[in-house]
């Protein structure tokens, strides 16, 4: 008797919590869904609108002109353009350096293991700071390179020992073993068993970088000396501009009137092209980024 | 004692590296090979190493040894060890600075605010996510927690400074006021930390639910059976479970409190709002890159790096001292 009032009592209230539980996720879902929904239809809509309080919801007046003008725009379209090359380039750097510094690192029987380790280890937690980096860039000529925004970085030391420890940790020894004694080289055997199983880190550590690299603005105006611009840097010189101008104008008739209206439009428009490639990007992978934050912890 | 050193230094993944000192001094006696051929044996292995190692030598390690150049008044003629010693007026002339104590203030009161806003919610958020029973749902509210974590500071500056425009900004139009958010200098630090939390919150929460996903689904039916409500499940499994794991990255959070990024407090920072966004992150960059005084921005820059590291080392005894929690 006792038992199943108490088990009926369980049931209730699971239920109850879990609407409690939905409501409040969903709560939270709306929060951070909805700036992002905001700058979507604030893109296609009528900036006067916009300003206006009218596209709360759903666009006012659709229109596609401001995404016509941002690629219409030539510093847009090279920044754009200037960013895929940087994050293709970079993401194929850095993933070669990870698995390259991670695999050595993870055979147990390598002598000198733990001081490379530590080598690397130490430069997270103590480093030469802005200005004596930069120093050295200059000295290395990379100012106004391309490679300035790869080689500097020189090997992620955080995700390398999450690749390390994923080579430890899930790739079955036996199998590695077995490919030496078939007389395969510790390089073969690292292309042809190693690099194959690990598709899942490889994954999320690409992810990661080509994010680190699409997003990347601040690397390239201090390195880049205002050559090459990648899309960041574009838009700051587009959304860092004080709206002030266009909303004093916003009254007016004509030209002017009409071309701080595009200002206006591009800032949304700009955003969205700017936001959208990496959003697309992440959902394929993100089953694996509980398994990669975990390879780096605990395991043995 | 040992312990909290190696935590330090290489917080999650040591105990691979102290299993596999012994693995390999077992391994090494199996074999019984003398070092050098074992050395030959791998050469493979160090060439692949050599790249990476040079890289880090010529870019994180000679940048240190530059670190000199903050007690000398560097001339690029002379290079980091042939300018002239000055000890430590850099230094000193920080200290003097009229907007010193400022600086310092604001640093820590954004740190430190940031910390106790933005460090609950994703333990919070990951909780009730771990909780939810619609596998669907919940990988949804997944998807869009983790979204912004994805869009660069640049993006999300700029969204900033159109929602809070004073004339057609979402904010103002949903308050129906026309406040200058970004002029008021009380107002900055709410828009650096809410901006920090909704971009990186849900972020936050995988290494968390990750842990979670370890708990024993037996554990939760057996707490079921003996009538625990969902909150008491959540209580008594999934927070001690979480607990280490808290404390680690509680830890790694206090040793940065220094570290106040860059990026979002320069772009946002506007004349009137100084009074709170001033860091010194931004006067580091502004003195060094800006105006080209090396050897004073890289003596700020040091200052800064070395009270963290002590930080660290703080946070990281009184930690350990504190609970019988294991890092690792």
């Amino acid at each position: 008797m006792n038992a199943t009032a108490k088990k009926n009592h369980t049931g209730m209230s699971d239920k109850v919590s879990d609407v409690i539980l939905v409501a409040i996720l969903a709560v939270c879902l709306v929060i951070v869904a909805y700036p992002l929904y905001y700058v979507l239809i604030a893109s296609v809509s009528d900036p006067y609108d916009v300003y206006a309080g009218k596209t709360f919801l759903l666009p006012s007046q659709f229109t596609l002109d401001g995404y016509k003008a941002v690629f219409a725009d030539p510093d847009i379209v090279s920044g754009f353009l200037n960013s895929v090359k940087y994050t293709i380039i970079g993401t194929c750097f850095s993933v070669i350096m990870l698995y390259i510094t991670a695999y050595p690192l993870a055979q147990k029987d390598l002598p000198g293991r733990k001081f490379i380790s530590l080598f690397f280890v130490f430069t997270m937690y103590f480093g030469g700071g802005l200005i004596p980096t930069y120093l050295v860039v200059q000295k290395t000529g990379l100012i106004g390179n391309m490679w300035s925004l790869f080689l500097p970085g020189g090997v992620g030391v955080g995700n390398m020992i999450v690749v390390r420890n994923y080579f430890q940790n899930s790739i079955p020894h036996d199998l590695v073993e077995a490919s030496e004694i078939d007389g395969c080289s510790k390089f073969r055997t690292f292309i042809s068993v190693v690099i194959p199983l690990s598709m899942p880190i490889l994954a999320v550590q690409a992810v990661f970088a080509m994010v680190a690299y699409w997003n990347d603005w601040f690397t390239a105006m201090i390195y880049l000396g205002g050559k090459g611009s990648p899309l960041p840097l574009v838009l700051r010189g587009i959304l860092m501009k004080s709206s002030a101008a266009a909303e004093q104008t916003a009254m007016l008739d004509g030209g002017y009137a009409a071309l701080q209206k595009q200002t206006e439009l591009i800032k949304f428009c700009s955003m969205i092209v700017a936001a959208v490639p990496m959003l697309i990007a992440y959902p394929y992978v993100q089953k694996y980024f509980e398994k990669g934050f975990m390879a780096g912890a605990v395991k043995g | 004692m040992k312990k909290n050193q190696t935590s330090l230094m290489d917080p999650v993944p040591l105990a691979g590296d102290r299993i596999s000192a012994a693995g390999s001094a077992a391994l090494a006696q199996r074999h019984g090979k003398p070092m050098g051929q074992r050395i030959l044996e791998n050469w493979q292995l160090y060439a692949l190493l050599f790249i990476p190692v040079a890289l880090t030598v010529i870019y994180k390690y000679i940048p240190m040894y530059g670190i000199q150049i903050a007690f000398r008044d560097f001339d690029p003629a002379l290079g980091f060890t042939a300018s002239r010693w000055v000890g430590w007026d850099w230094f000193t002339r920080f200290f003097k600075a009229p907007t010193f104590g400022r600086m310092i203030k604001n640093t820590i009161l954004i740190s430190v605010y940031g910390l106790l806003w933005s460090f609950p919610i994703p333990i919070v958020l990951s909780l009730i996510i771990n909780q939810v029973r619609f596998a669907k749902f919940k990988r949804i509210v997944q998807t869009v927690l983790y979204a912004p974590h994805f869009i660069s500071v640049m993006v999300i500056c700029g969204m900033i400074k159109i929602f809070l425009s004073p004339t057609g900004g979402l904010l103002n139009l949903l308050l129906g006021t026309q406040i200058d958010f970004l002029t008021q200098s009380e107002a900055f630090r709410t828009i650096y930390i809410a901006s920090g939390i909704w971009q990186d919150a849900g972020w936050g929460c995988i290494i968390y639910l990750a842990t979670l996903a370890n708990v024993d689904p037996g554990l939760y039916e057996a707490a079921k059976v003996d009538g625990a409500s969902v909150f008491q499940r959540i209580l008594n499994i999934d927070v001690p479970e979480l607990l280490p794991m808290v404390i680690l990255n509680l830890i790694m959070a206090a040793g940065g409190i220094m570290n106040v990024g860059f990026e979002k407090v320069w772009l946002l920072q506007t004349d009137l709002n100084k009074a709170t966004s001033d860091v010194i992150a931004v006067y580091v960059y502004q003195q060094g890159i800006e105006q080209a005084k090396y050897s004073y921005s890289t003596a700020v820059g040091l200052f800064n790096t070395v009270i963290n590291i002590v930080l660290l080392i703080i946070v990281n005894k009184v930690a350990s001292k504190a609970s019988d929690v294991e890092f690792v």
